[in-house]
């Protein structure tokens, strides 16, 4: 990803003789990279409105226009660091629907905290997928991580409760819960959700730290229902968005941050526990341009 | 599915149905509502941009603007592009002349694959009276095979899986056992990969190449945005797929990667799985779905999944009944098990002609549970209560009421309901010959 307006030389020529159909297919580039039709409006209005004030007429300072836009949506107050309770243990829970990459982001988050010297406990609470408790064990093995699991389709509360009696227990700074996938239409899942958001704010007295949603940059536009949905439900504090290894541009995290306002907060980029980064918005856009 | 895009198409057409006549202004209109529609519904900005060039050569080849009917035709120019542009036929299941079927699935991480293939053994083996048998070649995320093997369980299929190896030697052994053993397909599930990783895409190629398998499905998510058309273009290339299955239809996905997929990559889509249950799989009409998006419903795939849970004879009896204003509540509830078995109601409510129905739909839950709910309330009935319903007095509603954990109010609503049902279903039967779903005012 990450070559939103690649092409960006390759029409300008076209901003001399046809300036309808320069504007044109700028927009058809970023709809191309995913970014909503509405979204792109916007940004292209604020520039124009700054070209045609200022008769602009250099490609550069129209990049630098565009670019200032795109940061302006992504930049967030207050910076993207992941909440740590001075109450131990920290509390993080990651949801998404399924197939995005939920399992593979705890493991990481756990091997980024635990370079940061936290002591961890992974919670396993999707407990539908087949193997999926087997798979977040193997991380948890791998990385010499506490886990709690239960039975194949049992309560998913009652992990999570059992997770946060050991933490205490056993002086855990930071549990990540993992959750089963899940379409953001489906009513009872949902419910399931918020009935475990219950039961860590019953457990450590206060909101949960992260609530984050796991989305993949290779979604369109419906990544925008899932973080609107998911986050009616359980109040969000951020995304991460996986994937960006490969060729889909994950134009849709301007949409959900400009429409919604859920900060992006970490991004993935490959199959190894170590691909997984803050996310920069000055540097996701100037890699949009590169 | 395709909601949306339906929505919008109904929205614009709305606007332009009652003026009979249009003018060019209101054809740029149309088209330029069609254009953001099908971009926000993902299908892939080049196709649009070809679609709309099609509609608006054709709108002016068949002088629609002079014509009285100009909304009809243009609701048929869109309806017959789309449909078009997914292809016009369902292509169905294609089976080997000679020895067993085998089938390869390809695909991105996190697409859906194992589901699918297992879903795909289900269906191939309960339609087509097909012994499968399942090769487990993902050696590399972690608990892969597990995940399989515990879902194969459930559908009683064999899988083939091998530690310490490597996928193509998995595959070729896999493959010859199954062979051996007198399998009718089989079915080889490969790793998650990008398709620009060029030493995993080797790897199906080597597979490919070693097994010659008769059938290659590109899995590919419904949810995917523009770059659709690029992965199923490369996939296409590396080892020539034969079809899709588009997965994870369910929800408010609007799909229109679909439309665009098949389009410019000429491959058709062969199979569509939208939920979490091992039957939620069907094969692909792209005439059904174009009519969705026009706002028309999917009636034919609704007729079908009625048909298969009630048989003629049961809605025989039960018309007897109704046009004698016999209907009782042990029928209403054999009616409601008969829509649980259809599917999940807000799957149902998607197939029905309605307009607007986000709208309606964030209004209504449709929650499962409902049914259960009312499924509860019948049950703490006695049997002539069941049979008879006009006896049920206050202190009776009391009882079942307590005996179902519901209120008062919910029973009192239940009973309602039944009656006007029953009204309903009356003036109903009245109509012969008219198409009568069971239940039909759910």
């Amino acid at each position: 990803m990450l070559r939103l307006i690649k092409n960006l030389n390759s029409i300008w020529n076209k901003f001399k003789n046809d300036q309808k159909s320069f504007w044109e297919e700028l927009e058809e580039q970023m709809v191309a990279s995913d970014i909503s039709v509405n979204t792109t409006g916007k940004i292209l209005a604020e520039v124009k409105k700054h070209v045609y004030s200022e008769n602009i007429n250099d490609i550069e300072k129209i990049k630098a226009l565009l670019k200032e836009q795109i940061v302006e949506i992504l930049k967030t107050n207050g910076g993207i660091d992941l909440k740590m309770s001075p109450a131990s243990p920290t509390v993080f829970l990651i949801v998404g629907v399924n197939g995005t990459g939920k399992t593979t982001s705890v493991a990481k988050l756990a091997s980024m905290f635990k370079g940061k010297g936290k002591k961890i406990l992974i919670s396993a609470a999707d407990t539908y997928r087949s193997a999926a408790v087997e798979q977040i064990q193997h991380y948890a093995e791998k990385l010499d991580l506490d886990i709690v699991y239960h039975q194949k389709f049992s309560d998913p509360g009652a992990v999570v409760y059992d997770s946060l009696e050991k933490a205490k227990a056993r002086g855990i700074d930071l549990v990540i819960i993992d959750t089963a996938g899940r379409m953001q239409t489906s009513y009872n899942l949902m419910e399931e959700l918020k009935k475990i958001k219950k039961v860590i704010m019953k457990r450590i007295d206060r909101e949960v730290d992260e609530i984050l949603l796991v989305i993949d940059s290779t979604t369109g536009q419906n990544a925008r229902n899932q973080a609107e949905l998911f986050n009616d439900s359980l109040n969000l504090t951020g995304i991460i968005l996986t994937k960006i290894d490969g060729t889909s541009r994950g134009g849709i995290v301007l949409t959900i941050k400009n429409d919604l306002g859920i900060p992006i907060k970490l991004f993935t980029d490959g199959e190894k526990l170590d691909n997984i980064h803050y996310f920069d918005p000055v540097e996701f856009t100037e890699s949009i341009f590169s | 599915m395709f909601d949306l895009l339906t929505n919008k198409f109904e929205n614009l057409f709305y606007k332009i149905r009652n003026k009979g006549k249009l003018s060019p202004g209101d054809l740029d209109d149309a088209l330029r509502e069609i254009k953001l529609a099908l971009l926000e519904a993902d299908v892939n900005f080049k196709v649009v941009k070809e679609f709309l060039e099609n509609i608006k050569t054709r709108a002016i080849g068949e002088k629609i603007l002079e014509s009285l009917t100009a909304y009809q035709q243009v609701v048929k120019i869109v309806n017959e592009e789309i449909t078009g542009m997914l292809g016009s036929t369902s292509s169905g299941v294609v089976f080997a002349p000679k020895g067993p079927t085998i089938i390869m699935t390809v695909g991105l991480q996190g697409t859906g694959k194992t589901s699918a293939v297992i879903k795909l053994a289900n269906f191939l083996g309960s339609k087509f009276q097909k012994k499968v048998s399942i090769v487990a070649a993902d050696i590399y995320r972690p608990a892969a095979v597990l995940q399989l093997e515990d879902m194969a369980k459930n559908i009683a299929v064999d899988v083939y899986s091998e530690s310490n190896s490597d996928p193509i030697s998995i595959s070729v052994k896999g493959v010859e056992l199954f062979k051996r053993s007198g399998s009718d397909v089989i079915i080889i599930d490969t790793a998650g990969r990008l398709q620009i990783d060029e030493k995993m895409m080797k790897e199906i190629v080597g597979i490919r190449s070693k097994v010659n398998p008769h059938q290659i499905f590109l899995v590919l998510d419904a949810m995917t945005g523009q770059e659709a058309v690029n992965i199923a273009s490369t996939f296409n290339q590396k080892v020539e797929c034969d079809g899709i299955i588009l997965t994870k239809l369910d929800s408010d996905t609007r799909g229109g990667a679909a439309l665009s997929v098949y389009h410019v990559v000429k491959k058709p889509i062969k199979f569509i799985s939208s939920g979490e249950r091992i039957e939620d799989f069907d094969i692909f009409y792209p005439d059904r779905i174009a009519s969705r998006i026009l706002g028309m419903g999917d009636i034919l795939t609704l007729v079908e999944k009625a048909e298969k849970v009630v048989s003629e004879k049961e809605a025989k009896i039960l018309e007897e009944k109704i046009y004698k204003n016999e209907l009782n509540f042990e029928d209403f509830v054999g009616q409601l098990r008969s829509i649980k078995k259809m599917g999940s109601l807000d799957k149902i409510f998607s197939m029905l002609p309605i307009a607007n129905k986000n709208r309606i739909f964030k209004k209504i839950n449709l929650d499962d549970s409902y049914i259960s709910r009312i499924e509860a309330i019948i049950n703490s009935m006695t049997v002539e209560e069941r049979r008879k319903p006009h006896i049920i007095n206050g202190s009776r509603r009391k009882r079942i009421a307590r005996g179902s954990g519901s209120s008062v109010s919910e029973v009192n609503k239940l009973l309602l309901q039944f009656s006007k049902t029953r009204q309903m279903m009356k003036q109903f039967s009245g109509q012969k010959g008219k198409f009568n779903l069971p239940a039909g005012n759910l």
